[in-house]
């Protein structure tokens, strides 16, 4: 192969004693698509963090690009330095045009005031390039989660970047707008970009990946070249341990057949959901698939009455209930963990502890509103136990801790109130492996206690591994239902076809 | 790697001394954002006991400063509350006229004298109550609303004494005005103002950190999208807090009626909110909600009385009174979010 663009050797980091990073040695190879994989924690951001500028790597390392070594100084080195890292949370700013976000802090002026006409011509070819279906002038809040990111593409293109990092773009996107991303991210290599590529899909890392490498508790713990690229093999390493069943699906699913819990009838809202039917039984898990916009958590949001609807009606176990506020979804036993657990979920600022008891701090308080501290430090630390959630303390913060963890922290709060139903949008999504697997046998349990559980998931092989059946969602309409049965597992493929409609798979 | 084992013994100890320096940082860390402006509170008291050769620190001028912090402690107390949810409320000296005016006014009923007192209660509860359901059920924005209701019910009370100023020179309950509350006879007192502020901020505190409602008050600054789909009533929330506040700037009005015997609809309480507000940020809340405490306010409130007090007792001119106080309360707050940078979440 060629010369490698980017070399670190021994690139170490701590923060006040504590080693974040240990010895790091990476190559990467212009025209390669590296995939960088390991658990939340295992250093990948800090890792990113260090290319980009934003962390300084103790003394003793040294990063070379093109062969020459290279200091990556504050934000904008390493834009500097030829690398654009696009995050997670994209950057972009919503209330401005794409070609304005493109030339964000470097905007073209003439004699002082700011030359649109100019900028909205420079970012043409690179948009065309990208095959992008909008124009420099459109507002950036007007576009998909999809077409956002080619912006961000764009902006690293423009700023002749020669690596580009990527932190799991696929998280909020559908499964036709992750496949068009792979499509631009091979075109990308082809023209000699260097590709960091980060995610937790093993799927996305076996379709894209030259090359692998793995970080463990701040180390490399491994590189596979493309043959060795293996599910068995990665997890090992990411997790340090073999894992042999990620999948957890130990209920019966002829348990509680005869008995449906939830009944939601021709619910509609008017606009992303058009009349839609299902039910889910006690000790049942029902996958709801669908691509993104297919209306999956709308149809939850009007469940539990946290959208209006215009018609539809609810049964819970067999006898009609109003619900219009989630207040009352949950007084009823119906829990939903909301897809976006930073923005609908948590408290932040607020402890582990008080984030865990907000759903029944009225039931547990004495004299009807004095706080009941005991039993609540008690509650919390029964969930901290119970779903093996890692923190100091059941005080600290919830937004310091990872991502799993506060997926936990969220969980437990709904599982305070013991529902019935339990409504799971995107319950892994964020969520490192470790806790991918932790999360997967909770539900089981729950689903052996005789909860039922409806789980929305973009991610197919989790639908797959975990449900009992699978109901699909397609522009607003229920689309089909899939039952697993002993002789025909789920399939990716008879998913797929009902999300996308028929006429697409004839194409 | 045959190198491991020595880089391993290498690296061990300075690991331990690094983690104990970080446990001994952590716990600074804890203190300071505890103790939050106390330390600014402390050097301002004892730089004015030196540049006014020592007449800070008596009994009678310590009085002076509890009494004078009164008023604006009680407003600042509701006015933690509303921030905590992430609102404000400008209408607080306008409602602390109008509830002072209606107090002062009944007060001079001979048969319902002695209701004055819940009466200015009352009315500032029925203003807060009206901000509140304007903001939570009508979902106008709490600035707006209460710049609004800033001019609307500074009109209503000089409506209420026809635009002139009200004595009553005999009013019921005059001691929480001017009395002090004898703690050890004839040698130390506290003004009933202070106790009255003191209570408040006790009650305050109950409120937020012992009920379930604090827990919501501070759920809804925090995230209000999460706290509704948490099944949190946010309506009924924010119509509490604005009510708070305007029971409180009632309670106000009623300590400065008491106080003063009389009452202007057009003078008093102005721009009474700016102080208050200046006492929440200086006490370490959090503008977008979510975060504070109310011994931060306590003490937020004492620093702009002990400024005012030190600065007339070293004398200096009513212009630069004005000039300096800014300037400390940019300075104070500028202190404070360094102080924070350490352990800000990222």
């Amino acid at each position: 192969m060629n010369d490698p663009i980017l070399e670190m050797r021994g690139v170490s980091k701590s923060f006040f004693g504590i080693k974040a990073l240990r010895s790091v040695d990476l190559t990467v190879y212009a025209g390669e698509i590296h995939a960088l994989m390991g658990e939340n924690g295992a250093g990948k951001s800090t890792l990113m963090k260090i290319l980009s500028g934003a962390y300084r790597p103790d003394p003793g390392g040294e990063i070379r690009i093109e062969g020459k070594a290279v200091r990556i100084e504050g934000p904008l080195g390493g834009r500097a330095a030829g690398i654009s890292i696009i995050y997670q949370e994209l950057s972009l700013a919503p209330n401005l045009t794409v070609a304005e976000n493109i030339y964000l802090g470097r905007e073209i002026s003439r004699s002082g005031l700011l030359a649109r006409g100019t900028m909205r011509e420079g970012v043409g070819p690179i948009l065309t390039r990208l095959g992008a279906d909008f124009l420099p002038s459109t507002l950036v809040a007007n576009l998909s989660m999809g077409q956002r990111q080619l912006v961000e593409i764009a902006r690293a293109l423009h700023a002749r970047s020669k690596i580009l990092i990527m932190d799991e773009p696929t998280t909020s996107l559908s499964a036709a707008e992750s496949e068009r991303l792979f499509a631009l991210i091979r075109q990308l290599r082809a023209e000699g970009l260097a590709i960091i590529y980060i995610s937790h899909r093993m799927d996305e890392v076996y379709a894209l990946g030259d090359r692998v490498t793995v970080l463990r508790d701040g180390r490399l713990v491994g590189s596979l070249d493309k043959p060795e690229i293996r599910a068995d093999t990665i997890v090992r390493l990411m997790v340090g341990r073999d894992v042999s069943s990620f999948y957890k699906k130990d209920h019966d699913p002829e348990a509680g057949r005869g008995h449906p819990v939830l009944a939601a009838i021709d619910m509609a809202d008017g606009q992303r959901v058009k009349g839609c039917s299902l039910t889910v039984h006690a000790g049942e898990v029902v996958g709801l698939a669908g691509l993104i916009g297919a209306g999956r958590t709308e149809l939850a949001h009007l469940i539990i009455g946290a959208a209006p609807k215009i018609s539809g009606r609810l049964e819970l176990e067999g006898r009609p209930v109003d619900i219009r506020t989630p207040g009352e979804a949950l007084e009823a036993g119906i829990a939903y963990l909301t897809e976006d657990r930073k923005a609908l979920g948590l408290f932040l600022d607020m402890s582990c502890l008080d984030n865990i008891n907000l759903a029944v701090l009225g039931h547990d308080a004495k004299l009807g509103w004095v706080l009941d501290r005991d039993k609540a430090r008690e509650r919390a630390e029964r969930a901290f136990a119970g779903l093996s959630i890692r923190a100091a303390n059941v005080g600290v913060s919830a937004g310091g801790l990872s991502g799993g963890n506060q997926q936990k922290v969220l969980l437990s709060r709904l599982l305070a109130i013991a529902p019935k139903v339990l409504i799971l949008d995107e319950p892994t999504r964020g969520v490192d492996v470790g806790a991918k697997s932790e999360i997967y046998s909770i539900i089981d349990n729950l689903a052996k206690a005789g909860t039922a559980i409806l789980v929305i998931s973009s991610d197919l092989p989790e639908i797959i591994g975990i449900c009992d059946r699978v109901i699909v969602m397609r522009s607003g309409h229920i689309a089909g239902e899939i039952r697993r049965t002993e002789t025909a597992p789920l399939n990716q493929e008879d998913i797929m076809a009902l999300a996308t409609g028929m006429e697409h798979l004839d194409a | 790697m045959p190198d491991n084992g020595a880089s391993k013994a290498q690296v061990a100890p300075t690991t331990t001394n690094g983690a104990a320096a970080e446990t001994r940082r952590q716990r600074m860390r804890v203190l300071i954002s505890a103790l939050g402006m106390l330390p600014v509170l402390l050097i301002l008291c004892i730089g004015f006991h030196a540049l006014s050769e020592g007449r800070f620190f008596t009994g009678q001028n310590l009085g002076i400063v509890l009494q004078q912090a009164a008023v604006n402690t009680v407003l600042a107390a509701g006015m933690t509350f509303v921030i905590l949810t992430g609102g404000i409320d400008l209408s607080v000296g306008s409602i602390l006229a109008a509830s002072a005016m209606a107090g002062l006014t009944l007060s001079k009923l001979p048969e319902l004298g002695m209701l004055w007192l819940p009466a200015a209660l009352l009315t500032g509860l029925g203003f807060g109550v009206v901000n509140g359901a304007l903001i939570a059920l009508l979902r106008l924005p709490p600035f707006i609303v209460t710049l609004g209701s800033l001019t609307a019910v500074r009109g209503l009370a000089r409506l209420l004494g026809a635009d002139t100023t009200v004595f009553n020179p005999s009013i019921p309950y005059a001691f929480i005005g001017n009395g002090s509350l004898t703690l050890v006879p004839g040698v130390a007192s506290i003004p009933w103002l202070s106790v009255i502020a003191l209570l408040v901020i006790l009650v305050s505190w109950l409120v937020l950190r012992r009920t379930v409602l604090g827990v919501h008050i501070y759920a809804v600054g925090g995230n209000e999208s999460a706290a509704r789909l948490a099944g949190i009533k946010v309506w009924a929330v924010l119509i509490f807090v604005y009510g708070v506040s305007g029971l409180f700037a009632g309670l106000g009005g009623a300590m400065q009626a008491a106080r003063l015997y009389a009452a202007n609809g057009l003078q008093l309480g102005q721009s009474y909110e700016l102080d208050a507000i200046t006492a929440v940020i200086l006490g370490g809340t959090s503008f977008v909600g979510g975060i504070g405490s109310i011994w931060g306010t306590l003490v937020g409130a004492l620093i702009i009385a002990v400024l005012s007090n030190g600065l007339i007792l070293i004398g200096v001119s009513d212009i630069w009174q004005y000039v300096i106080k800014g300037l400390v309360i940019i300075g104070a707050v500028a202190l404070d979010r360094y102080r924070l940078q350490g352990s800000a979440r990222t």
